[in-house]
C-alpha cells in the first residue's frame, strides 16, 4: 500500500489530556486506573476515567450532539493543537476533500441508559430531549467531529467493537489511495457507560485489580474511556525529522465465536501477516509490538501464539492497557497514538501492573519502558464478532 | 463529482415488507407487479449451529439472509469474499432490552445479549455461518449508512480489486426508542460487487459525491419505505438495476452531499 504520513496526532485518556501527560506516565510506568466511582455503578472493579470530560461542554450550535461521548470528543480534539492543524489543513485542500472515520462501539448510549431510567411512569414514553441522532446513534460522534472541524468530505463511523478505531486507518488509506479525499481524520471516540461495566461483568472478563496483561494470573480486564485522532495526509516531499508514516494495515475474520478469540489466533495471525506485506517488511524489521493485551486468559494466551507464529517469540512488546484501561472502540486509535510516541522519542512504553510474565506464553514482555532507536512497530487490535486489525507504524528515515 | 468508482452488480438479495426476495422487489420495482406491502417476515437461518442460531435476532437474521440469498445467486463463494456491512441501528430490540435492565436495580445483562449488543454483531454471525475469514467491516452513517457502506466497499473493490459484498440492514425498534426512531419495519439489502464485468453481471456502477438533490420513487408505498428506513434509501438504484436501463440516480449520503451512481444495464 501507499504509506501515509501522520501530520497530527492527540490522545486523551485516564493517563491525562494530550500528548506530554500520556508520554509521562507510560514512560514512567503509571497507571489511569482507580477503583471504580463511575456514576451508580457497584462494581468492584477498576476503569480508567479521562479526567475533566463532565466539565467540558459543547458549543451552543452543537447542542444537539451533547452527550460524554462528545464532550469527550471535544476535549480530545481541543489538544495538542489538532483542531488548529485539521482546519489549517482544510483551507489548503478544500473542506470537502478531508474525510472523517471514527471508531466508536457504544457512542451516547449512556444518555439512553440515562433517559431509560427517567421514562414516563405511565405511558414508559422517553423524557422530551432525548436526542436520537445527536447522542444515541451510532454515527453521531462522527457528525459532531465533521461539524466541529467544519469539515464538509466523506464521514462513517466504524463500529466493530474492540477493532474499530483500527479498523479506521485502513479505511482512510483506501479512501486517500482511490483519490476519495486527500486527507482524512481518523481516531476512536469511547466512554464509560453502563452496557459495557455490567456486559463484561456478565461475560466474567473484568478484573477486580487494575488488569495485568500477559500475567501468570491475569484474570480480566479494566475498562477505560479515550479519545485519540490522527491526521492523515499524503506524504509530500521530505518528512520531517521524526515523522511517523503508516507503513501498512491488515485485517480479517475469526470466523469462530462471538465473543471469544480463536484459540490459536488463526484471524490474528492474518491480519500480523497482511500488514507485513502491505508494509513490504519482514518478520524481522518490526522493532516493537504493542500488544492488544486485554488482560484476559484467553485474549493473551491466542495473541501470543499469533505474534511468535508471525513474528517469532523475541520482539519486544507490551500492552499499554494496563496503564489506560481497555478503551475499546478508542483502543486502536489510542495505541496508534502510543506507537506514534514510542517511534517519535525512541522509547518502548513497557506494561505497567504486570509482575510475572506468564512463562507459557511465547513474547518477550516489557514490564519497564526501553530507549531504542525504532523504525517500524505494529498495533494489534482484536473485536468481538472476530473482528482483527493489525497496522504498522514507521519513521520516515 | 469526485474521482469515480467503477464496480458490476452481480447479483442482489433483497429481505422488506412485501418484497421476499430479488425476483419478487426487482418486479415491483420496475413496475412489473404492483407493489402490495405486507409486515416483513425473516426466515429461520439454517446456516447457523442450532446453539448460535438460538442466539440471533432478527436483525442479524435479516443481514444474513440478504447477504446469503445474494452470493447464492452468483454462485460466489462466501467464504473467500471480503464484506461491508451497514446499519443506522443494529439490533434496536436487543439495545432497548439491555438499557431496559440496566434501569432497574439488579443490572444481569445476558451474556448473550452483551456480545449481540455490538454493532459488528451481523458481520461476526456472517463469518461463524458462512467461514468468511477476509476483511469483514461494520458501519453507520444515521440516514446515509447505506451510501456510507456503498461507497466502502466501492472503494475496497477499487484500490484491492477484489469481490466485496455489501449488506445494508435496519429493522424498528421496539417502544420506547420506536417513538424517537420510528423505523416501521426491516428492510435489508445486499449488493454482490466485482471489479470486472461476469456473465451474469447485472448492471456496471460508476459512483462519486456530489451535492444533489436525492432520487425519490413515484410509487408513494416504496416512497414511504425508501424515506422511513435508511437502508431503504437503496431503493431508487434498485429500481434502476431492475429496469435494466441506463441512468444516474441520487442516493442519499451524508449532509448535504449525494453519491450519484451512473447505472449501465449489462446486455
Amino acid at each position: 500500500m501507499k504509506p501515509l504520513a501522520l501530520t497530527a496526532f492527540t490522545a486523551t485518556s485516564c493517563l491525562g489530556r494530550g500528548l506530554d501527560a500520556t508520554r509521562a506516565a507510560l514512560e514512567e510506568g503509571r497507571t489511569g486506573l482507580a477503583r471504580c466511582t463511575f456514576e451508580t455503578v457497584i462494581l468492584d472493579t477498576h476503569v480508567g476515567e479521562a479526567p475533566g470530560v463532565d466539565a467540558e461542554c459543547l458549543p451552543a450550535e452543537l447542542q444537539e450532539f451533547e452527550c460524554r461521548n462528545n464532550r469527550l470528543a471535544r476535549l480530545g480534539l481541543g489538544q495538542d493543537g489538532f483542531d488548529e492543524a485539521v482546519r489549517s489543513l482544510a483551507r489548503r485542500v478544500g473542506s470537502q476533500r478531508i474525510g472523517v472515520w471514527l471508531g466508536t462501539s457504544t457512542s451516547g448510549i449512556l444518555e439512553t441508559e440515562l433517559a431509560y431510567r427517567r421514562r414516563d411512569p405511565g405511558s414508559g414514553a422517553l423524557p422530551d430531549g432525548f436526542r436520537y441522532r445527536g447522542a444515541h446513534n451510532t454515527f453521531s460522534v462522527a457528525a459532531f467531529v465533521q461539524r466541529a472541524l467544519g469539515l464538509e468530505g466523506p464521514a462513517a463511523v466504524i463500529s466493530s467493537a474492540c477493532s474499530s478505531s483500527a479498523k479506521v486507518f485502513a479505511s482512510a488509506q483506501r479512501a486517500i489511495e482511490a483519490g476519495l479525499v486527500d486527507a482524512a481524520v481518523v481516531g476512536g471516540v469511547d466512554s464509560l457507560c453502563l452496557t459495557t461495566l455490567y456486559g463484561f461483568h456478565s461475560l466474567q472478563l473484568v478484573a477486580r485489580t487494575p488488569c495485568r496483561p500477559f500475567d501468570a494470573g491475569r484474570d480480566g480486564l479494566s475498562i477505560g474511556e479515550a479519545a485519540a485522532f490522527v491526521l492523515l495526509e499524503r506524504p509530500s516531499g521530505q518528512l520531517p525529522k521524526n515523522g511517523v508514516l503508516l507503513l501498512g494495515t491488515g485485517e480479517s475474520s475469526d470466523a469462530w465465536h462471538m465473543s471469544a478469540p480463536h484459540p490459536e489466533g488463526r484471524g490474528a495471525a492474518a491480519a500480523m501477516s497482511q500488514a507485513l506485506e502491505a508494509a513490504r517488511l519482514g518478520s524481522g524489521d518490526i522493532d516493537y509490538i504493542n500488544f492488544h493485551g486485554t488482560g484476559t486468559p484467553s485474549n493473551d494466551a491466542a495473541e501470543a501464539r499469533a505474534v511468535s507464529a508471525v513474528l517469532g517469540p523475541r520482539v519486544p512488546g507490551s500492552s499499554t492497557k494496563g496503564a489506560t484501561g481497555h478503551t475499546l472502540g478508542a483502543a486502536g486509535a489510542l495505541e496508534a497514538v502510543i506507537c506514534a510516541l514510542a517511534l517519535r522519542h525512541g522509547v518502548m512504553p513497557g506494561g505497567v501492573n504486570t509482575q510475572t510474565v506468564d512463562p507459557a506464553l511465547p513474547v518477550s514482555y516489557l514490564t519497564a519502558s526501553r530507549r531504542a532507536p525504532l523504525k517500524a512497530v505494529m498495533s494489534n487490535s482484536f473485536g468481538f464478532g472476530g473482528s482483527n486489525c493489525s497496522l504498522i507504524f514507521a519513521t520516515g528515515r | 463529482m469526485t474521482a469515480a468508482l467503477t464496480a458490476w452488480v452481480e447479483s442482489v438479495g433483497v429481505l422488506g415488507p412485501g418484497l421476499p426476495d430479488w425476483p419478487s422487489a426487482a418486479a415491483a420495482l420496475a413496475g412489473r407487479t404492483p407493489y402490495e406491502p405486507r409486515p416483513t417476515v425473516i426466515p429461520p437461518l439454517t446456516s447457523l449451529p442450532a446453539a448460535e442460531r438460538r442466539r440471533t435476532g432478527k436483525v442479524v437474521r435479516l443481514a444474513l439472509t440478504v447477504g446469503l440469498e445474494a452470493v447464492a445467486r452468483a454462485g460466489a463463494d462466501a467464504a473467500a469474499l471480503p464484506a461491508v456491512f451497514t446499519s443506522s441501528g443494529g439490533d434496536g430490540e436487543n439495545c432497548h432490552e439491555i438499557c431496559q435492565v440496566l434501569a432497574g436495580t439488579e443490572r444481569q445483562i445476558s451474556p448473550t445479549r452483551f456480545h449481540n449488543s455490538v454493532h459488528n454483531a451481523a458481520s461476526g454471525y456472517w463469518g461463524i455461518a458462512t467461514g468468511a475469514t477476509a476483511a469483514s467491516n461494520a458501519l453507520c452513517a444515521h440516514d446515509a449508512s447505506f451510501a456510507a457502506g456503498l461507497l466502502e466497499a466501492l472503494v475496497a473493490l477499487c484500490v484491492d480489486g477484489t469481490a466485496v459484498l455489501v449488506i445494508a440492514y435496519d429493522a424498528d425498534y421496539p417502544e420506547p426508542m420506536r417513538s424517537v426512531r420510528p423505523i416501521p419495519d426491516a428492510f435489508g439489502v445486499a449488493l454482490l460487487l466485482t471489479p470486472d464485468p461476469r456473465p451474469a453481471s447485472l448492471a456496471r456502477l460508476t459512483a462519486g459525491l456530489q451535492a444533489a438533490p436525492a432520487e425519490r420513487l413515484h410509487d408513494p408505498q416504496l416512497e414511504a419505505l425508501r424515506a422511513q428506513v435508511p437502508a431503504a434509501r437503496s431503493l431508487p438504484l434498485l429500481r434502476r438495476i431492475a429496469r435494466a436501463e441506463p441512468a444516474a440516480v441520487a442516493v442519499d449520503y451524508v449532509e448535504e452531499q449525494r453519491l450519484m451512481i451512473e447505472v449501465s444495464p449489462c446486455p
